[in-house]
C-alpha cells in the first residue's frame, strides 16, 4: 500500500512535469480519476458514473477509475463528506444533479453545491405528462382544462413529494394559474408503482422521466400529452409544453463537481478531461443507447447556471409549500 | 402450445454449458448471500453490474436469476439454526424453525425449508410461465385503496406472533410503527423523528432492524447468561431427513403457501414479507394442533418458506411483462437491462424472446441446482450447532456488522445496529416478543403511505374504502378473520352446553 502511494505520487509529479513541457495536459495531470457518487449503486448517477468510467478507460483518457457511493437523502448525506473531506484533490469528482439542488433546499441540509467546484453539466432527462389509455383525456387542453376548472379532482401520480415529478407538476400548476399547493399530487416511491397506478387507471395522470415511461407510451398503454423539453425531440412524435401553451421547460440534469480548494490550473484540467470524454463516439453511443440528452455545460457558464437552479428551483419548492 | 414452444427454445439458451455454468455460481452465491446476514440479492446484483461491460446479456440474467433465487433459500438457514435472520422476508421462519432446531430437529426444519422452496419456486415459475398476462392484469386492478385493506388483513396476522402476552406483543407491534415511521414523509416531503440527522432522512433500513434486533440481540442475550456451556442445543435428536409425518403436515403447506406469495408477490406493491405473515397466520389457524406453535410446528416452517419463494418468482411477473420494477431487487435488475441497450417494457417478451424465456428457463434450472445444492447441505449446516456458543456468536456479530456497514458504508447504521440489539435483548429479557416489531416497521408506513394516496384520489372521502369491490372484500376478509375465531369458539360452547 505504501510502496503503491509512493508510486501514484510519482506518477503525480511526472505529470506536472508534463505539464511544464507543453504536454497534452488533460491527459498528462490526471491519471487515476476518483469518483465519488453520493447515492446506492445501481440508480441514475451511479450509471453515470459507471459509464464515464467505461469511456474514460476505453479511449485511454486514464488509467483508473475508483468509485466510492455515499447514499442518502437525495445526496446529502454525500455532498458535506465530498466537501470535507475531499478538499483540494486534483483528481476527483462528485457526481450530482438538479435532484440534489432541490434535496439541499428541502432538507435544510447544511452545505449546498455551491460549496463545490462546478465542472460540467452532462446530460439531461426531459420529463412526460401521460394519461392511461383508457382516460377520456385525448390531449393536453382537456386534461389542462379539467385541471383548472377542479384542481383537487386531477390526481398526478409522481416520484417523491420535492423531486423533479412534483416540481414539474407545480410548474404546470403555477403557469396555468392553479395554485401549486392544490395539485393532488401522489407520491410514490420508485417509478415501478407509480407506473403501475397509471397503467390500472387509478389516477388522472403520471408524471416522469421520458426514459421511464417511454417503453409504456411505445406499446400504447400510456398516452403522452406533452414533453418538458424545449423543443420537439427527434423520433418521438410528442409536442412540448411550450408548444402546447404552458410556458414550462425543465430538464433533469446531471453533472460532475470537483471538491474546493483547486487551483485555476486543476480545474481546467478538469474541464479538459470531462470535455474530451464527452466528444467520443463511445459517450455518444451510450448517451443514444440510455436514452440520455447530452446538454454539454462547462466551467464558468456551468457555475452560472447551478447558482440560478438554486434560485430557481427554491421559489418552486416554496410555491409548493415545501421550503 | 406457444408458450411451450417458447419455452423449449428457452430451455436449449439456459442449458448452453457455459450459461449452466453461470447459473450454477449465481446460485452457489445467492445462498451464500443469503445466509450472511446484512447481504442481500440487491446490494450483491448491484455490485456485480460492471460486468454487463463484459458479459453477454443473456449470461448476465441467468447469473442474476440465480443470485436472485439462491438468497432465497439460504436466507432460512441462519434464521433457523441461530434464530438470526438476515433478512425482513424469513423473521417469520425464525419463529417455529429456531424452536425445532433447539429440539434437535433442525434437520427436518432446514429439509422442509429447501424442499419447500423448491416446490412453491417452481409452482411460481410455472405460473409465472403460463399466467402471466392474466395475473398482471389483476394485479393493476390494485389501487391504492385496496392496497391498504391487505395491509389491514395483514394486520390481523400480528395476532399468530403475540404470543402468550397480547399486550407486550401489541408494544413491539407499536415500536416498529414508529421505527417505520423515520425520516421523510413521502407525500410532503417532512422530516420525521430524525432528530436533525441528514443520515436518518431516507428512513431506517429494514434489515438493519433485523439483524440488531436478532443477531445482536440473540448474542447478548447468550452472552448474558451464566450457564452458557451448558446451554441447552441438542444438535441433531433422530433423523436429519423429514419422517413421514413431517411430509404429511409440509406439503399442504407448501402448496397453502405457493398460492398465498405467488400472487402477492406479483402486485407491484405486495412485497415478500406480507405472504410469509398470511401464511404463518393460516397455517397456525388450520392445523390439527395449534398447541404446538411457538414450540416447533414444522407447517410454521414449511408455509412461509413456500410462500416467501412462490413471492420471489411473483415479483418477476410484472417485471417481465410491462417492465415494472416492484422490489429493490427487480430495480437493479432493470438496470442491468438498460446497460445492454435494451428498454424493458410491455414489448420486452416479443423483442427479447430469447432473452425472457432464457430467463425463465433458467429459473426451472436454478430450482433443481438449489434443490441438489442445499438438501447435502443440511448435515453440514446442522453441525453448526455442535460449534461451541461462546465461539460461534462473535462470529456472528462480526458477520452482522460486516454486512450492515456493507450496506451503506454509513457509521450511523452502525450505531443502530447495536443500539436496537440493545433493544432486542431487552425485550427477550423481559419477554416480550420481537417479530411483532419488523411486522409494524413493514406493515405501518405501507398502510399509511397507501390510505394517504387514497385519500389524495379520492380528495379526501375515506367511503372509497368500502365502495370499491376489492378493498370491501378485503376488508371483509380482515374482520372475518379476527372474529370468527372467538365467534366459533363460542358457539361450539354453546351447543356443547345445549347438547
Amino acid at each position: 500500500m505504501q510502496g503503491w502511494t509512493r508510486r501514484a505520487a510519482t506518477m503525480g509529479g511526472l505529470g506536472a512535469l508534463g505539464l511544464l513541457a507543453g504536454l497534452p495536459p488533460a491527459l498528462a495531470a490526471i491519471d487515476q480519476l476518483q469518483l465519488f457518487v453520493p447515492a446506492a449503486p445501481g440508480g441514475g448517477w451511479d450509471q453515470t458514473a459507471r459509464t464515464m468510467e467505461a469511456v474514460l478507460r476505453g479511449a485511454g483518457l486514464v488509467k483508473g477509475v475508483q468509485i466510492t457511493n455515499v447514499p442518502g437523502a437525495g445526496g446529502t448525506v454525500g455532498l458535506p463528506q465530498f466537501v470535507n473531506q475531499w478538499k483540494g484533490r486534483p483528481n476527483a469528482l462528485m457526481v450530482g444533479g438538479m435532484v440534489m439542488v432541490g434535496a439541499v433546499i428541502a432538507n435544510k441540509a447544511p452545505v449546498g453545491l455551491q460549496a463545490t467546484t462546478p465542472i460540467a453539466r452532462l446530460t439531461g432527462e426531459f420529463e412526460v405528462v401521460v394519461v392511461p389509455a383508457a382516460s377520456p383525456h385525448q390531449n393536453l387542453e382537456s386534461l389542462i382544462a379539467a385541471f383548472k376548472a377542479d384542481p383537487g379532482s386531477v390526481s398526478w401520480a409522481g416520484g417523491s413529494a420535492g423531486g423533479t415529478d412534483h416540481i414539474l407538476v407545480g410548474m404546470i400548476a403555477k403557469a396555468v394559474g392553479v395554485d401549486p399547493r392544490a395539485a393532488s399530487y401522489v407520491a410514490f416511491a420508485g417509478g415501478g408503482a407509480a407506473q403501475a397506478a397509471i397503467l390500472g387507471n387509478q389516477v388522472t395522470a403520471g408524471v416522469s422521466g421520458w426514459g421511464e415511461f417511454a417503453e409504456q407510451v411505445k406499446a400504447g398503454k400510456m398516452r403522452a400529452l406533452a414533453i418538458s423539453a424545449d423543443r420537439r425531440q427527434p423520433g418521438i412524435e410528442v409536442p412540448t409544453l411550450k408548444e402546447k401553451g404552458v410556458d414550462v421547460e425543465l430538464f433533469n440534469w446531471r453533472g460532475v463537481f470537483a471538491p474546493p480548494g483547486l487551483d485555476p490550473e486543476q480545474v481546467r484540467a478538469l474541464v479538459r478531461l470531462v470535455e474530451t470524454m464527452a466528444a467520443t463516439d463511445a459517450w455518444k453511443a451510450e448517451l443514444a443507447k440510455r436514452d440520455w440528452t447530452g446538454i454539454l455545460l462547462t466551467g464558468e457558464p456551468f457555475a452560472k447556471f447551478v447558482a440560478e437552479e438554486v434560485v430557481r428551483i427554491e421559489g418552486i419548492l416554496k410555491g409548493l409549500g415545501l421550503a | 402450445m406457444e408458450t411451450l414452444a417458447a419455452l423449449g427454445q428457452g430451455f436449449l439458451v439456459a442449458l448452453q454449458p457455459t450459461n449452466l455454468l453461470w447459473g450454477f455460481l449465481g446460485v452457489t452465491l445467492g445462498t451464500f448471500v443469503g445466509v450472511l446476514p446484512g447481504l442481500g440479492p440487491a446490494l450483491t446484483i448491484a455490485l456485480l453490474l460492471p460486468i454487463t461491460y463484459t458479459v453477454e446479456a443473456t449470461a448476465a440474467f441467468i447469473l442474476f436469476a440465480g443470485i436472485y433465487y439462491g438468497a432465497m433459500y439460504g436466507g432460512s438457514t441462519t434464521s433457523i439454526l441461530l434464530n438470526t435472520p438476515g433478512e425482513s422476508a424469513t423473521i417469520v421462519t425464525a419463529l417455529e424453525g429456531h424452536r425445532m432446531a433447539l429440539s434437535g430437529r433442525g434437520g427436518p426444519a432446514l429439509a422442509t425449508a429447501a424442499i419447500g422452496s423448491f416446490v412453491a419456486g417452481t409452482i411460481g415459475t410455472i405460473g409465472l410461465t403460463f399466467l402471466a398476462p392474466t395475473v398482471v392484469e389483476l394485479a393493476l386492478a390494485f389501487g391504492p385503496a385496496d392496497y391498504f385493506s391487505l395491509m389491514i388483513l395483514a394486520f390481523v396476522t400480528v395476532s399468530a406472533t403475540l404470543g402468550s402476552r397480547p399486550l407486550r406483543g401489541l408494544a413491539a407491534l407499536a415500536f416498529g410503527i414508529w421505527l417505520g415511521l423515520v425520516g421523510v414523509d413521502l407525500q410532503t416531503g417532512q422530516a420525521r423523528f430524525t432528530f436533525g440527522l441528514l443520515e436518518l432522512l431516507d428512513g431506517i433500513n429494514v434489515i438493519v432492524v433485523c439483524v440488531g434486533l436478532f443477531a445482536v440481540g440473540e448474542t447478548l442475550w447468550l452472552a448474558h447468561r451464566a450457564s452458557l456451556r451448558e446451554a441447552s442445543v441438542v444438535p441433531v435428536r433422530g433423523s436429519l431427513w423429514l419422517s413421514r409425518e413431517d411430509w404429511r403436515r409440509s406439503w399442504p403447506a407448501w402448496l397453502r403457501g405457493a398460492l398465498i406469495g405467488f400472487p402477492i408477490g406479483a402486485l407491484p406493491a405486495g412485497g415478500a414479507e406480507v405472504p410469509t405473515f398470511l401464511s404463518y397466520w393460516l397455517e397456525r389457524r388450520l392445523a390439527r394442533r395449534p398447541e404446538e406453535f411457538g414450540k416447533g410446528a414444522i407447517e410454521g416452517v414449511a408455509g412461509p418458506e413456500a410462500a416467501n419463494n412462490a413471492s420471489a418468482a411473483g415479483v418477476l411477473v410484472p417485471m417481465l411483462t410491462l417492465g415494472l420494477p416492484t422490489s429493490a431487487t427487480a430495480a437493479i435488475v432493470l438496470s442491468a437491462f438498460q446497460s445492454y441497450g435494451i428498454n424493458p417494457g410491455p414489448l420486452l417478451m416479443e423483442t427479447q424472446p430469447q432473452l425472457v424465456w432464457g430467463l425463465i428457463a433458467s429459473l426451472y434450472i436454478g430450482n433443481l441446482l438449489l434443490l441438489a445444492l442445499n438438501l447435502p447441505l443440511v448435515g453440514i449446516w446442522v453441525r453448526v450447532l455442535s460449534i461451541p456458543q461462546p465461539l460461534l456468536y462473535p462470529g456472528i456479530l462480526v458477520f452482522a456488522t460486516v454486512g450492515t456497514y456493507g450496506i451503506s458504508q454509513s457509521p450511523i447504521d452502525l450505531l443502530l445496529l447495536y443500539a436496537i440489539g440493545l433493544v432486542g435483548f431487552l425485550m427477550r429479557l423481559f419477554d416480550v416478543p420481537t417479530a411483532p416489531v419488523v411486522i409494524g416497521m413493514i406493515l405501518g408506513p405501507l398502510a399509511e403511505q397507501e390510505l394517504r394516496r387514497a385519500l389524495t384520489i379520492s380528495q379526501g372521502d375515506p367511503t372509497v374504502l368500502l365502495t370499491r369491490p376489492l378493498s370491501a372484500t378485503l376488508l371483509a376478509l380482515a374482520v372475518l378473520a379476527l372474529l370468527a375465531p372467538v365467534l366459533w369458539r363460542r358457539l361450539v360452547r354453546r351447543n356443547l352446553a345445549g347438547g
